[in-house]
């Protein structure tokens, strides 16, 4: 650590490790409640473990990015951030509309649109928040001594992010409308903007972890990031196929989403690359089990899974089914949650001063929640190609199909048992690590 | 070779393209002539039917236009494969609803309220949806053809 206001980045993601436990244990709820296990329907029915789950899962990144955000920007920018005190209203804030939002799911206070449940007065205390959070970076990055492309390109996608946020707060009368800006905002997030944050925190851990040159990884960040956007923002019409809009979304949809792996692809390739590339061997194992499992996981869920079901042709009957959960469940592992765990197994030492570079802990923390997480995704995935055919081949009832592929989330409760006995390593790991300490600061020699 | 410039280049000029093919699609998709959606025929019981619809978190379970959770029925359809009487019983009982063993929440609607989200999968039943109105609910389809 080279500036003490990075130790704030600690507390962001104290609360990540936090949200990502009820994110994980509402999905065991979920997954319960699918083989017949519903003892909790009165005090938490299927709709708000869902809503608690998903939107758990975007509080936790999004305390990920900014704690990221938090670490990276006074290291690239030289210099300390504008205010730790405003960064601390800003972490609190933050927790609370969290714990307000999910508290009010249990009493039927939401907004019951897919992702964006978040209820509207609460919808303005975020944006707020994100408006304190994007003022703390930009100024201290404009303030800097320099401005890298890999500060700029986070800083961009951050801000991007904040900006996409208010399509999904206009209101409509219209269902399909509803829908369809709703992705606005959903897709556009994760398959566009939040690749920024992802390429430019990814950027950063190859340039600290590989030693190779600076403008070579910004050289090739512009390319991805381009290629996302090329691909990303077109793509947005594999979710119009089938919802009431016109045909020509599935001609523009189904060429770019095929376009779309590609950004994946070159972002494993690059990230492999530079790691053969590099001549520093960086004492922090871990950190790049997690950086190069990002890039690599993210190509197979959100490249490879994504495109297995946004070929018009197969989407006309994966839509609406668990089809979907399969390619959710990867992508936001591989893309978002790893690179937020990567970022994390990276700063921790140098903000506590305690090495725990190569932990046997550590390690099984990776492999196991890995593992658990691609069996989980095949369970998903055979649930839900079963339900596709017995559905809508073979014009079973709904129900039915439900009892039939029950086995499936048996498995799918097992594999996820794996997954968060990885996850309970990598906090008690976390833990080990102790608080964030000034006496942690690197010396300049 | 590349150079950082022309990556940026290629970034900046990429992303400005796209969206703005985005937006003028948008655009298009939502003008008058190529409605799908039969938008004219949103009556206030419609939205109020919506507002319902949302208002306790429906998608949290069920899917209509093939959006939601995968653990209750699609909903696009549900008329021509349910009958609205059967639905109206689902909606306004005060007992939980439970088909095969898996619980519904027992929303307990007026008959008035039942109507109005009646009314609002009646708006959903007649969109176009680009051929998945018929592989979304075969059943009904049967029914339809019946």
């Amino acid at each position: 650590m080279k500036y003490k206001s990075q130790k704030v980045a600690y507390w962001f993601f104290a609360l990540s490790m936090l949200l990502l436990v009820l994110q994980i244990t509402y999905g065991f709820i979920m997954g319960f409640a699918r083989i017949g296990m519903d003892g909790l329907h009165e005090f938490i029915p299927f709709n708000t473990a869902r809503a608690v789950h998903t939107n758990l899962l975007v509080v936790w990144l999004l305390s990920g990015f900014m704690g990221a955000a938090y670490y990276i920007i006074p290291e690239e920018a030289q210099r300390e951030l504008v205010s730790v005190k405003l960064a601390y209203v800003q972490l609190i804030s933050l927790a609370v509309v969290g714990v307000v939002a999910v508290v009010g799911y249990h009493f039927n206070y939401w907004e019951g649109r897919k992702f964006l449940e978040i209820p509207r007065p609460l919808d303005y205390l975020v944006v707020v928040n994100v408006l304190l959070f994007l003022g703390l970076i930009l100024v201290t990055l404009f303030k800097g001594k320099r401005r890298t492309t890999t500060a700029l390109v986070l800083s961009m996608g951050l801000l991007f992010a904040a900006l996409l946020y208010l399509p999904g707060m206009i209101p409509f009368d219209s269902q399909v409308m509803d829908s369809f800006f709703r992705w606005w905002v959903v897709h556009l997030w994760v398959e566009g903007v939040w690749e920024l944050i992802m390429g430019g925190i990814l950027s950063f851990l190859l340039i600290k972890l590989t030693g190779v040159d600076r403008e070579v990884i910004e050289k090739w960040l512009y390319v991805i990031v381009g290629l996302t956007f090329l691909s990303g923002v077109l793509g947005t019409g594999h979710h119009y196929y089938y919802i009431g809009v016109n045909k020509i979304w599935i001609i523009v949809g189904g060429i770019f989403s095929a376009l779309e792996p590609l950004a994946f692809l070159a972002m494993a390739l690059f990230a492999v690359n530079m790691y053969r590339k590099g001549e520093k061997k960086h004492p922090n194992k871990l950190a790049l089990y997690w950086t190069l499992g990002a890039a690599i996981v993210s190509f197979v869920g959100a490249g490879l899974l994504g495109f297995a079901h946004t070929l018009p042709q197969t989407n006309l009957y994966t839509h609406g089914t668990l089809v979907t959960a399969m390619h959710g469940h990867l992508a936001f592992w591989g893309a978002y949650a790893m690179i937020v765990l990567a970022i994390i197994s990276y700063s921790l030492p140098n903000m506590t001063g305690r090495k725990l570079y190569d932990s046997s802990r550590g390690r099984m923390a990776f492999w196991m929640s890995n593992i658990g997480m691609i069996g989980m995704t095949v369970a998903f995935g055979v649930a839900g190609v079963a339900q596709v055919y017995l559905e809508r081949k073979f014009k079973m009832d709904f129900m039915q199909v439900q009892a039939e592929i029950s086995i499936h989330f048996v498995v799918l409760i097992i594999c996820a048992t794996l997954f968060a006995t990885g996850i309970t390593l990598y906090i008690i790991d976390f833990y080990k690590h102790g608080k964030p300490t000034d006496e942690a600061l690197e010396i300049k020699r | 070779m590349l150079s950082k410039k022309q990556a940026r280049a290629f970034f900046l000029g990429g992303t400005v393209v796209t969206f703005l093919i985005f937006i003028g699609l948008t655009v298009y998709s939502f003008s008058k002539e190529q409605d799908q959606s039969n938008y004219g025929k949103i009556t206030e019981q419609v939205v109020r039917g919506k507002q319902l619809w949302e208002s306790n978190n429906c998608m949290g379970c069920h899917t209509i236009l093939g959006e939601g959770a995968y653990y209750a029925p699609e909903l696009t359809k549900v008329i021509d494969r349910r009958g609205k009487g059967y639905i109206k019983a689902v909606l306004m009982t005060p007992q939980p609803w439970q088909p095969n063993g898996r619980k519904m929440v027992a929303y307990g609607f007026s008959e008035q309220e039942a109507e109005d989200i009646i009314s609002f999968f009646d708006w959903i039943d007649d969109i176009d949806l680009n051929g998945f109105d018929r592989v979304v609910s075969p059943l009904a389809k049967d029914k339809l053809n019946n």
